[in-house]
């Protein structure tokens, strides 16, 4: 599904006799209308591709009219390209300020996947003003926000932009009460581990297994145990979804099958009844249960999907894998698990992502398992891909440790960063791009892996731990949760520090007078970069346990395989 | 009149603007010798006579002179140019009429006002009418032949109908009307036979109503549209007037035609009466809205029709309302009782709200300070006696009224009437304050009416500033300085526009300067780049985070500098490089690897031709080519795996490429694994094998692939061999799943039986052998493998197994 057909799908465009609908991507376009239009994002590839056609109109010498809306804003260089191909006076041009889609109740997105790569990979801004106009939007329905934290630089850039916006526009503000009380912005690169951790919550297991468009996903027959393949609308609408979405997926089953047999004595009350109840029953009830029992089928018929692919490849091995690295235990056999994984071939994407986590967690791969793996990647998919690992160093998920660094050393000279920055300017954004993850220290002072005694018990979860079966509390969530808690930065220097600073927050925090308003706080977590289901639940569970009530808005869902589809150089 | 004309005005070509406009003067202009010294000379002056500027004309000769709708100075020239100057004499531009009129030169002009602008029409010497209907947006009209014109029309006038201009002309005593396409032949309604030749015409100030005068000295007046007749009136007089306008108000019933002659003024409407004034010296009329201005060297009149509201108050024992209100006031204010009386009789006839209805208006149309005070305050006293009389209309007479005075001072000269005044609206005599460079009394009348300081206050500052960089004598420090100081940051100033007018005045630094004031980055940059100054724009460019504007720049710049100085540029600014970067990628590919070259960027040149061997290349030679270009370049980058990768593939496309040749078969675009798949898949082993040599497949993985291979070509036997060629590296644990998967029990048995004690009991249950399984586990004495086991089970058909092993774990804790 896509952004469009959430607003206004086939049916509605074609009342509006658009008479055939097209996807952007090489291939002609066969159609006898006089009128083509095109809504695009604004990039470079998508104006080369309404050129090629209107090129190939005129060489054919069929005249039309051509119109291209750019969504969400119109960017200089689109018209430089459209004027370098010829066709700049052939077409028409508009703009849709189309931001944020509410994809659920607490979620809202700008469904634009490209600004990871735009941004931390190749350092194009361009996006940074269209977050900060988002940003703007909801402060003029919502606002004013009253207190803003964040971190990193993208955020910090953004704040400033939406600042200057505000500022600008200043004058309609009369003093509101804010809905929204606290705003976090925060950028990908802050947390890679998170997002490059396997889902286990049903949400985000939904989404790494059948991916999740747009909040919709396409259940395939295997699922639906029939010939055809359902599209599903996932949010809190769905009531059998709803409840299930934040749980792990070792509560899903239980929970699905309680529900089943509650659902099947529903039914069941029908017998024994007298003619006027019966009809009650099927006028009032029935058409519920029935839509109960039809999602309640899929989503059964989803789990045992899950289940299926996810033993085949022995779903558990993966996840102590995972944890171990995530605690710093058995490197060497985890290194050589993921050899494993990637001469058998199992998935490129994944394979890369072990490799990633193994990267961020241990502060870069040591010399000789950096180069192996990466020859064993090479060799299993591609040489191609050489250039997947150049934007993966730059990037800085998958870095060699230099030689003989110790981890002091890196912590010297990325405080030295740190302190050269401050004086520097927005400029130097790439020399950063580089760096360490300090994930360990990191993980060390914020207390990431919980201590057990015992089973966690993941049916009654005691902390956001739970959205990684208990093993690793997600780094961003918790950063947000010690934020809130403190006000403010104040005794997480040391972990400022070592995520290579760039926070901010109020200069006077706005205090609630109303301590009955406090503890109703609406907080806006702002994901730069995409942020993954797993941190969403997360973030809600903190949410109940503290009585907040989180708003997300991210540039777009991401998820561990996203992101490394992001780092591939395109075979054209 | 404050000027002293030492010239009689019928010597000069006047223009005066209306709505108390401007009066320019041409002297000097009809002398025929054209001796340098006796040039003619240019001066404008204001409605009160005050001399604002004057120049020196070089120009050719003038025909005409007209004021634009935005009082600029038009001067028509005999050639058909005309120019374009400010009040204050400063050339702004100029245009021409066309070639026609170059050739035949200009004989007669009309500046004319429409709601198009401000129009020009010309007859030249060949009888032909050009026009424009607006300047601003020059479109020249040349209006058809009239037929059989040999000289020049008596008279002429331009009309504006429906949108339309068309033109009327007399040639003794016909008329013809012209418009786009044709000429037709008119007869006023009405008009006698015996009438004569028309020998002058006025249209009125809207246009509606056309007069004309005939040589027998009769007048007659009518529509413009020449289908309705209003009056005719014959006067003594048979002389051509000087002039002839209309005098009339708006929604007013009486209608009035003005004549001038030498000394003679002559006012004639409806009636058969007419009023005569003596004209001590020349005069000139001007139209205006609601009356006519009339003035000479020394005076400056308004004629015009008495109001009603006046003439009710202070006709001669009227009993108007309004008069007693004024009169009750008066008798109030020396303490006598006559007051009561008065406004009794008034109340009496429950008019007294009418009273100080007529008294506020009538205080609108007075000129004099205290005549308005005086009736201002009648009304203000007939107000106390009234319930509810909305008070808006008596406070907003007053502050009109001050504004008004306020300009009507001579050294100001604006003779506004309060009709003029509403038609002109505030916001309009706002900028023809600013026009005349009257910046304190603008912001005075802004915050005195609470004008909202975004179209009033910051509006006049900024025009202000714009004019006070133009002042060459003070330093650039010292001018920046004065306008920050008084603008600050007003909402709605735009520093940029005003740096922009001081680089047009050639101050580049004070615009620089002025610019450091500009708060957004995105408004500097466009001055900047007009300056040259590209790194410095370049810079605030990229503060701004504005990706367009980087882009702008960085293109401009591209086509400003050199290719190498652009490029050095682009190395300084990280974010401008990687856009352009970005741009290149899709658009010039070359420039890409120059850049790179450029910065001895080896590595991204390695990748560069690495991507092009599989994007742009198509042939293996060029493919090769490409890689052992990339390879080169890593080396130089000294980065030796990459380059060592790349080898490999070059070693390995070629081999590929022979496999294609002698196999028959698509090898090429293989991954290195995939191509050793399918060669066993093929069954050529032997190839396999050398592949595994020369590229140093790991053995676990060789092996891994072989016995997947193998599966998939369910080549049972060549497993059972390979397995045995010597002690696999991969246990055979994965034997026995790829046996399962491929769904060959019989097959997986067989290596199940060869895993290690550890794997055991997992190799059992994958080829279902729950049994054995459970052997294993209670000889392992390992719970969690009983367990796994257990969870195998089902009730129906493992009891005995499930039996088994619960006796063993009982005996376990036992122990």
């Amino acid at each position: 599904m896509s952004p469009l057909d959430r607003i206004a799908n086939v049916s509605v465009l074609k009342q509006h006799e658009v008479d055939k609908l097209y996807k952007v991507e090489n291939k002609p376009i066969v159609s006898t209308s006089d009128q083509l239009c095109f809504l695009v994002r604004p990039r470079i590839k998508n104006m080369k591709y309404v050129a090629d056609i209107v090129n190939a109109d005129k060489a054919m010498g069929r005249s039309r009219k051509y119109k291209i809306i750019f969504s969400p804003q119109k960017f200089y260089i689109c018209e430089l390209v459209l004027e370098e191909e010829g066709i700049y006076g052939d077409v028409s041009c508009d703009e849709w300020a189309f931001y944020l889609l509410p994809l659920d109740e607490d979620l809202l997105s700008m469904e634009l996947p490209e600004f990871f790569r735009d941004y931390f990979l190749e350092g194009d801004q361009r996006w940074i003003s269209t977050v900060a106009r988002a940003l703007q939007l909801l402060n003029s329905l919502f606002g004013p926000f009253a207190n803003t934290y964040g971190i990193g630089r993208c955020a910090k850039m953004v704040y400033e932009v939406w600042r200057e916006l505000v500022e600008e526009s200043e004058g309609d503000s009369q003093a509101r009460r804010p809905e929204i009380s606290h705003v976090f912005l925060m950028d990908r690169d802050v947390d890679y581990v998170t997002a490059l951790c396997s889902q286990v919550v049903y949400e985000g297991l939904v989404d790494d297994t059948f991916r999740i468009k747009c909040g919709s996903v396409d259940f395939g027959p295997d699922v639906t145990s029939s010939d055809r393949s359902f599209k599903v609308l996932l949010n809190a609408q769905d009531k059998v979804f709803s409840e299930i979405r934040n749980e792990h997926f070792s509560n899903v089953f239980g929970f699905l099958s309680q529900k089943a047999r509650n659902l099947q004595t529903q039914y069941d009350r029908r017998r024994g009844m007298d003619i006027k109840q019966m009809k009650n029953f099927v006028s009032q009830e029935l058409k519920g249960l029935k839509q109960e029992h039809r999602l309640l089928s899929l989503h059964i018929g989803a789990c045992e999907s899950i289940m299926k692919k996810k033993t085949k490849q022995d779903f558990q091995e993966l996840l102590k894998t995972e944890h171990s690295l995530l605690e710093g235990f058995d490197i060497r056999e985890s290194t050589s698990y993921i050899e494993e994984h990637i001469d058998r071939q199992v998935s490129p994407s994944e394979s890369l992502r072990l490799m990633c986590l193994l990267s961020v967690t241990e502060n870069g791969l040591i010399p000789k398992d950096y180069r192996s793996l990466k020859t064993q990647y090479l060799q299993s998919y591609g040489p191609e891909h050489l250039l997947t690992f150049h934007n993966l160093k730059r990037i800085g998920l998958l870095t060699e440790q230099a030689p003989g660094e110790t981890l002091t050393a890196v912590e010297s000279k990325v405080s030295k960063l740190v302190t050269d920055r401050a004086a520097g300017k927005l400029t130097d954004a790439f020399n950063s791009l580089a760096r360490k993850s300090n994930f360990r220290g990191i993980s060390k002072k914020l207390g990431l892996i919980p201590r057990v005694d015992g089973e966690y018990n993941l049916k009654v979860p005691r902390d956001m731990a739970y959205v990684f079966s208990g093993a690793y509390v997600p780094l961003s969530c918790k950063i947000i949760e010690q934020v809130l808690e403190r006000k403010g930065w104040l005794g997480l220097e040391e972990v400022v520090r070592l995520l290579n600073g760039n926070e901010f927050a109020p200069t006077e925090p706005v205090m609630e007078e109303n301590p009955a308003w406090e503890a109703q706080r609406v907080i806006l977590a702002v994901f730069l970069g995409g942020c993954t289901f797993s941190e969403i639940s997360a973030l809600r569970f903190l949410g109940k346990e503290k009585g907040y009530k989180f708003i997300f808005l991210t540039t777009a869902i991401t998820s561990s395989a996203r992101l490394m589809d992001a780092m591939l150089e395109a075979k054209v | 009149m404050a000027w002293n004309l030492k010239e009689d005005l019928r010597d000069c070509l006047v223009a005066a603007a209306p709505y108390g406009g401007p009066i320019a003067l041409l002297k000097n202009n009809f002398r025929k010798e054209k001796s340098p010294g006796s040039r003619p000379l240019l001066e404008i002056y204001s409605a009160s006579g005050v001399p604002l500027a004057s120049v020196l004309w070089k120009s050719g000769q003038v025909v005409e002179l007209g004021w634009t709708a935005s009082e600029d100075l038009l001067c028509i020239q005999e050639d058909g140019t005309v120019l374009i100057y400010n009040l204050f004499c400063e050339f702004k531009r100029h245009f021409s009429m066309g070639n026609e009129v170059l050739q035949n030169h200009v004989r007669e002009a009309k500046v004319f006002h429409t709601e198009y602008g401000t129009g020009v029409a010309i007859l030249t010497g060949a009888h032909r009418f050009s026009l424009t209907t607006n300047i601003d947006d020059l479109k020249l009209r040349r209006m058809p032949e009239v037929p059989g014109l040999q000289k020049l029309p008596s008279c002429w006038a331009v009309l504006s109908q429906d949108r339309v201009t068309i033109i009327l002309l007399a040639v003794g005593q016909d008329l013809y009307l012209l418009d786009n396409t044709s000429c037709s032949v008119v007869t006023p309604p009405g008009i006698s036979p015996h009438a004569g030749a028309y020998v002058q015409m006025a249209v009125s100030f809207n246009y509606r109503y056309l007069a004309l005068f005939t040589d027998t000295g009769s007048i007659w007046m009518g529509t413009s549209s020449l289908k309705e007749k209003l009056g005719e009136f014959n006067c003594d007089f048979r002389a051509p007037p000087r002039q002839m306008v209309w005098c009339t108000r708006p929604r007013s019933k009486q209608r009035a035609v003005v004549v001038a002659w030498d000394r003679r003024l002559l006012v004639a409407g409806n009636s058969k009466e007419c009023i005569q004034f003596v004209l001590d010296e020349d005069s000139y009329l001007v139209p205006e809205l609601d009356g006519v201005r009339i003035f000479s060297c020394t005076t400056h009149e308004f004629l015009h029709e008495i109001p009603e509201a006046s003439e009710e108050i202070f006709k001669i024992a009227s009993m108007a309302p309004g008069a007693l209100l004024l009169e009750a006031q008066r008798e109030y204010e020396k303490q006598s009782q006559k007051a009561d009386e008065y406004l009794r009789e008034i109340k009496d006839q429950n008019l007294l709200a009418e009273a100080v209805r007529q008294c506020i208006e009538a205080a609108g149309y007075e000129h004099e300070p205290e005549t308005q005070k005086s009736l201002l305050r009648a009304a203000s006293f007939g107000k106390c006696f009234l319930d509810k009389f909305p008070p808006e209309s008596f406070v907003w007479m007053c502050r009109d009224l001050r504004v008004l005075n306020a300009i009507r001072d001579y050294q100001i000269g604006v003779p506004l009437t309060f009709a003029q005044y509403k038609q002109l609206t505030i916001e309009v005599l706002l900028d023809r304050l600013v026009l005349r460079r009257l910046y304190p009394l603008a912001i005075k009348i802004c915050e005195y009416l609470r004008l909202s300081e975004f179209q009033g206050v910051s509006r006049i500052l900024a025009h202000w500033a714009c004019y006070k960089v133009q002042q060459k004598d003070k330093s650039d420090e010292e001018v920046a300085h004065a306008i920050n100081q008084k603008l600050g940051d007003t909402p709605g100033i735009s520093y940029s526009e005003i740096a922009a007018r001081a680089y047009d005045c050639g101050r580049t630094e004070l615009a620089i300067k002025l610019l450091e004031y500009e708060p957004r980055s995105g408004e500097q940059v466009p001055l900047l780049l007009k300056m040259k100054k590209s790194q410095l724009a370049l810079n605030k460019a990229i503060e701004s985070g504005d990706t367009d504007l980087v882009y702008t720049v960085v293109l401009h710049v591209k086509n400003e500098l050199n290719r190498g100085t652009f490029f050095m540029t682009l190395q300084k600014q990280p974010v401008a490089l990687s856009l352009y970067r970005q741009f290149c990628k899709h658009q010039e590919l070359e420039t890409l690897k120059d850049l790179y070259n450029q910065d001895d960027d080896h590595q991204e040149l390695g990748n560069f031709h690495v991507h092009s061997s599989y994007s742009s290349e198509k042939r293996i030679e060029g493919r090769v080519a490409a890689l052992q270009n990339a390879v080169d370049e890593y080396y130089k980058a000294k980065n030796e795996f990459a380059a060592k990768a790349t080898e490999d593939q070059i070693k390995l496309l070629r081999m590929q490429r022979r496999l294609q040749d002698e196999l028959d078969k698509p090898y090429i675009d293989y991954s290195l694994h995939d191509t050793v798949y399918n060669l066993i898949l093929d069954g050529h082993h032997k190839r396999a094998e050398q592949l595994y040599r020369d590229f140093r497949i790991p053995d676990k993985r060789f092996w891994w692939l072989k016995i997947s291979a193998l599966a998939e070509r369910e080549d049972w036997e060549e497993m059972e061999k390979f397995s045995k060629s010597k002690k696999s590296p991969i246990g055979y644990l994965p034997f026995v799943e790829i046996c399962m998967k491929h769904h060959n029990r019989h097959e997986a048995k067989k290596y199940a039986a060869r895993v290690t004690p550890e794997q055991r009991v997992k190799a059992h249950i994958l080829v279902r052998e729950l049994d054995q399984a459970a052997d294993a586990a209670i000889e392992h004495k390992n719970e969690n493998e009983m367990n796994l086991v257990l969870s195998k089970c089902t009730a129906a058909t493992d009891s005995s197994v499930v039996e088994k092993i619960n006796r063993a774990k009982a005996q376990t804790l036992k122990k």
